[in-house]
């Protein structure tokens, strides 16, 4: 199950209507082990696809070394599709590359840059397999 | 000569779960090579045929290699090498 807070479920959704129809990529980091997306890092989709996202390999850098450097992973890794449903697809599974991650999908297919509802769905991909989990949004992460 | 490379979470059943290795190499692939001698199988997930798989980011020194030579990237004693798989997928 993925527990995130209202203000970050919020902060991911405006992103991708932002960012729509282009994807939208990003990062949700929190301490090493303690499963808490914390610290929202929207990414630059450096491909700026419908289709595709990939974040440039410069801030990829910068983005795990401050992770590094604060003890921290990557709790949340999000995009979204910007005409399909928010579920992995084939690419998203060959490429998805932290096991550990919750895979956030979003789809603005619907409302585009507008208000409206989104699919937020989060996903485990690991070794190939995806499963799907429950998306719990609270008020505030309990300590 | 000994670099210290970092080794990304999915990559870490070669390196019975440790972070960061030391290896030996003039160069990127001969470092590459070395890691193998050590860390059977993690060459074939680094290369593909001549080159480095596409979704697949090293840095020396905190410069991307596809900048500075690729595989034939220079390294000296010292070096920070690091492995970040690519952050990427899409709806096709």
């Amino acid at each position: 199950m993925l527990t995130i807070d209202r203000a970050t479920y919020d902060a991911i959704i405006a992103h991708a209507k932002r960012d729509h129809p282009d994807e939208a990529c990003g990062v949700v980091a929190g301490p090493e082990g303690s499963d808490r997306p914390e610290r929202l890092i929207e990414m630059v989709n450096a491909a700026g696809s419908p289709t595709f996202y990939e974040f440039d390999s410069t801030e990829l850098l910068e983005l795990y070394k401050e992770m590094w450097d604060r003890d921290e992973e990557p709790v949340v890794i999000y995009h979204s599709h910007t005409a399909t449903e928010a579920y992995p697809s084939r690419t998203d599974i060959g490429l998805a590359s932290e096991p550990g991650a919750h895979y956030v999908l979003v789809s603005t297919r619907d409302h585009g840059n507008n208000d409206g509802p989104v699919e937020f769905r989060s996903y485990r991909i690991v070794d190939g397999e995806v499963t799907e989990e429950e998306v719990t949004v609270v008020d505030e992460l309990r300590n | 000569m000994a670099i210290e490379v970092r080794i990304p979470t999915i990559l870490r059943t070669y390196t019975g779960g440790e972070k960061a290795v030391t290896a030996d190499g003039a160069s990127l692939s001969a470092l590459i090579d070395d890691l193998d001698a050590n860390h059977p199988g993690i060459k074939e997930r680094l290369i593909e045929g001549a080159d480095l798989r596409r979704f697949v980011n090293v840095y020396v020194n905190d410069e991307d290699v596809r900048f500075i030579g690729g595989l034939e990237a220079e390294l000296s004693d010292g070096d920070q090498v690091v492995v970040l798989p690519a952050v990427a997928g899409g709806a096709r």
